[in-house]
């Protein structure tokens, strides 16, 4: 079938200097872990305790309200701790890698030949069925429901993102396998959405089973749920899962293999980074290998994912299960002397106030500095300029700050996450945490109706 | 700076909870955050944030309102000397109306700052920018003979009664220098209106009034040329009379993208389309007044630029601007034209329509839901018809 070509024409794509090199360096972090954080709804009962042994692929923890939902070491080893946090909320359950990397034989089979059932139990035993994440709501799919598409976003448009190309490049078949295994799992289609108009991997461009559609234009052209809108748009009651293509290797590898192979490319970006590149190890791995004797001087922040959504680390915390991407920048906890009224040919800002403008191609070292204080809504009509959606963004925030259910639901709650109200909050005059507010809208919306 | 920086941390535990003067909190934060940004860091969603904020947002359109500004001193002192029959330099009349000027710019600023710095006192807040450019528009939408303490009496009006009891900026209805330029013009009629007020210290056989005035009494033969009403060679409040100084302030509005140009120009394209309704008609004579000299006549083009496009109180949603542009460019030649009791109707247009907003905006978004749930619907059709044809 042709591609469908879509254009987004709203957006910002944010420069910033840090790009990682395409080169691959080995790295064997001791520690690793999985994050129960990093999975939204998700309430985990342990399974195992402190000091045990675990093999790549046994099971971590449960879902209390989703028993069959197993999360699973990425690596063999021994649990050297279990971290909480207030209230005892479980932070992390920290592996120290064996060298031996022994794991659990789930059995090779070919997903044609296999049916749903079959598939799914595979996936929900080896713990990686976690990596398919439904719309609304980007929780984890329900195995038990018929999705009415699977969305593949098979580039990443925001800022310093790793080339998808890159991260699957050689990995054909494994890729091919992933496919073959979703396109079981749903009866409509398995979008694959590709950038337009620039070089794509062909482990990308020939497979097979796939609807394939090219996307243009600014970040969030890379998102997935503009991505949907523009496709076939979540309705009241609909349900869509999606994935990204480093997941489908996993799945792929699962069936090629018989096991749970967690190893992944991770990004390591960002001005602060002293030689940014790829790194190849496995989900949730300790970060402090790749950081080490590789960060310039000064107070800097860890970042698990892009600067726009990805959660804050510590220099010697762990990537996030979803993540492919850890950036390193500056902190902005400095004072300005009339800072708001200098020239700025420094100051990177969507809006045309600052001199900068003239120069649209440079690229810029951007921290963590708030640029101000948070404010009421004053200037009105500009979060749609980077909201490439049918949907009124700031009546929605508001919809959301009161509470009104059925407000959310009119005005398209379903078709979007917060992760597509992050270019607001970067461009917000008024520094409010918008993303914050949608997340909570949406989970407040999930609990209400569920 | 470094020692402003020491000296700003020495003395900040004083004001913070439980210090001597913690009481003074909003002051001292204002000013701590107008010599320095803020040392603040991202701790919730996206790590890095645009350099833009409300300070700067605000000092740009101060920036916008300079040009207006200083030809409108000019023209104060150039008016004065002119009526009284004297040449001058341009110097002579800069200066004159720099100091006829200033006072008020300064009484407007200090009432409206002091109210403002005292609500966000009682209320907790950081005292928020938006008077910055609040204080700058009263004084240049007063004429210049405007008496001080009026001045100050309609300042502490709009701020209060415009904008405090709604909750402050962001929160408003009507725009507040508008509202204490009606208050003016409703409270103090025989003061706000006639010949007399639109030149400083005018001798009193001079004529002095200004185009809409003549317009007005329908002596159109006597509206000055249409070069310097666009000039703004021309008897007028402070800071309306000059399109061109009104354009370059547009200018730099719509470059920095602080202004709304979906709102300018249907401003623009409801006035003309009014002023040519009228030429159609042609009833009298002020109907025959060419539309695009309604633009450069009176507050028109001051309004449109610096108060329609106020974010807080024009429509909020992209299709809702046009028409709330649209028509306040509609009303303001309508009231102008059919009302001789208002000769500006620009300030009445914008006011009315500032009430307005929320209901072109509920339509939009009305527009938007049906949309959404028509499709919703569709969707239910067709799993119906498939599943009936599965069976």
């Amino acid at each position: 079938m042709m591609p469908a070509r879509i254009k987004i024409k709203k957006g910002l794509d944010i420069q910033l200097i840090g790009e990682a090199e395409k080169k691959i360096i080995r790295c064997v972090p001791q520690t690793y872990a999985l994050k129960p954080t990093d999975f939204i709804g998700v309430f985990p009962k342990l399974l195992v305790q402190e000091g045990e042994e675990v093999k790549a692929g046994t099971p971590l923890f449960f879902d209390k309200y989703r028993e069959q939902i197993l999360f699973t070491a990425p690596v063999s080893g021994r649990i050297t701790a279990i971290r909480r946090g207030l209230k005892r909320v479980l932070l992390e359950i920290v592996i120290e890698a064996s060298e031996t990397g022994e794991a659990i034989d789930f059995g090779k089979a070919d997903p044609n030949t296999l049916s749903r059932e079959q598939i799914i139990g595979k996936m929900l035993k080896s713990g990686i069925w976690p990596m398919i994440r439904q719309r609304p709501f980007s929780i984890i799919a329900k195995p038990e429901q018929q999705p009415k598409a699977i969305f593949i976003p098979a580039f990443d448009s925001s800022p310093l993102a790793p080339d998808y190309n890159f991260l699957v490049e050689g990995q054909a078949e494994a890729f091919q396998t992933g496919i073959d295994a979703l396109k079981k799992l749903t009866s409509g289609k398995v979008h694959l959405n590709l950038p337009d108009g620039s070089s794509v991997s062909n482990v990308f461009l020939e497979a097979r089973g796939v609807q394939v559609n090219r996307f243009s234009g600014p970040h969030p052209a890379g998102n997935v749920s503009p991505q949907i809108s523009s496709l076939d748009p979540i309705n009241k009651g609909d349900v869509v899962w999606y994935l990204r293509p480093q997941e489908v290797l996993s799945i792929g590898r699962l069936f090629l293999s018989g096991t749970y192979d967690a190893t992944k490319l991770f990004a390591l970006t960002g001005s602060m980074v002293e030689r940014p590149a790829y790194y190849q190890c496995k989900a949730g791995a300790c970060i402090e290998e790749m950081v080490k004797d590789n960060v310039k001087e000064g107070p800097v922040r860890f970042i698990s994912g892009n600067v726009l959504t990805g959660t804050r680390i510590e220099r010697n915390g762990f990537a996030g299960f979803y993540d492919s991407q850890i950036t390193v920048i500056p902190e902005g906890d400095y004072y300005e002397f009339l800072g708001w009224a200098t020239p700025g040919l420094n100051k990177f800002s969507f809006s045309g106030m600052f001199f900068s403008k003239l120069q649209p191609r440079r690229k810029y070292r951007l921290d963590t500095n708030l640029h101000g204080a948070e404010r009421a809504f004053v200037m009105t009509g500009k979060y749609e300029k980077v909201f490439p959606f049918d949907i009124y963004p700031m009546q929605l925030i508001k919809a959301i700050l009161v509470e009104d259910i059925d407000l959310m639901e009119n005005l398209g709650i379903y078709e979007i996450d917060a992760e597509d109200f992050a270019l607001i909050e970067f461009i917000d005059t008024s520094k409010i945490e918008i993303q914050t507010i949608v997340r909570k809208g949406l989970e407040f919306i999930r609990m209400e109706t569920t | 700076m470094k020692g402003l920086r020491r000296f700003l941390d020495k003395i900040k535990p004083n004001f913070e909870k439980g210090g001597k003067f913690a009481k003074l909190r909003s002051t001292f934060d204002a000013f701590e955050t107008f010599l320095f940004v803020p040392n603040k860091v991202t701790f919730a969603g996206s790590h890095i944030r645009d350099a833009v904020d409300l300070k700067r947002t605000m000092s740009i359109v101060v920036i916008a309102l300079m040009p207006p500004m200083l030809f409108g001193m000019w023209n104060v002192g150039y008016q004065h000397f002119f009526s009284n029959g004297m040449e001058t330099t341009l110097w002579q009349n800069f200066w004159y109306g720099f100091l006829q000027v200033l006072p008020i710019v300064i009484v407007s600023y200090v009432t409206g700052l002091a109210i403002e710095f005292g609500f966000a006192q009682a209320r907790g807040h950081e005292v928020n920018e938006g008077f910055l450019v609040t204080g700058m528009l009263i004084p240049m939408i007063v004429p210049p003979d405007t008496p001080l303490w009026m001045v100050a009496l309609a300042t502490a009006f709009a701020v209060i009664f415009g904008k405090e009891v709604f909750g402050g900026t962001g929160m408003n209805i009507l725009n507040p220098a508008l509202t204490a330029r009606a208050f003016l013009f409703f409270a103090y009629p025989k003061e706000m209106s006639g010949d007399k007020v639109w030149i400083a210290d005018k001798l009193d056989a001079f004529s002095g009034a200004t185009p809409l005035g003549h317009a007005m009494i329908g002596e159109v033969d006597k509206i000055p040329s249409p070069m310097d009403m666009f000039l703004g060679i021309i008897p007028g409040s402070i800071g309306e009379t000059s399109t061109l100084a009104i354009i370059i302030g547009a200018l730099i509005l719509l470059i920095t993208g602080v202004a709304s140009w979906r709102i300018l120009f249907s401003v623009i394209a409801g006035g003309l389309l009014m002023g040519w309704i009228f030429n159609l008609i042609a009833l009298n004579e002020y109907m025959l007044i060419p539309a695009w000299e309604h633009l450069i006549m009176g507050g028109f083009a001051f309004g449109a630029v610096y108060m329609a496009t106020d974010p807080v109180t024009a429509s909020q949603t992209l299709k809702g601007q046009y028409i709330y542009g649209f028509l306040i460019g509609v009303f303001a030649i309508l009231v102008r034209v059919f009302n001789p009791a208002y000769p500006e109707g620009m300030m009445l247009a914008i006011l009315f329509m500032n009430i307005f907003s929320p209901l072109i905006d509920h339509y939009v978004i009305q527009a938007n839901i049906r949309m959404r749930k028509k499709r919703w619907q569709k969707a239910e059709m067709n799993a119906v018809v498939e599943n009936t044809l599965k069976q």
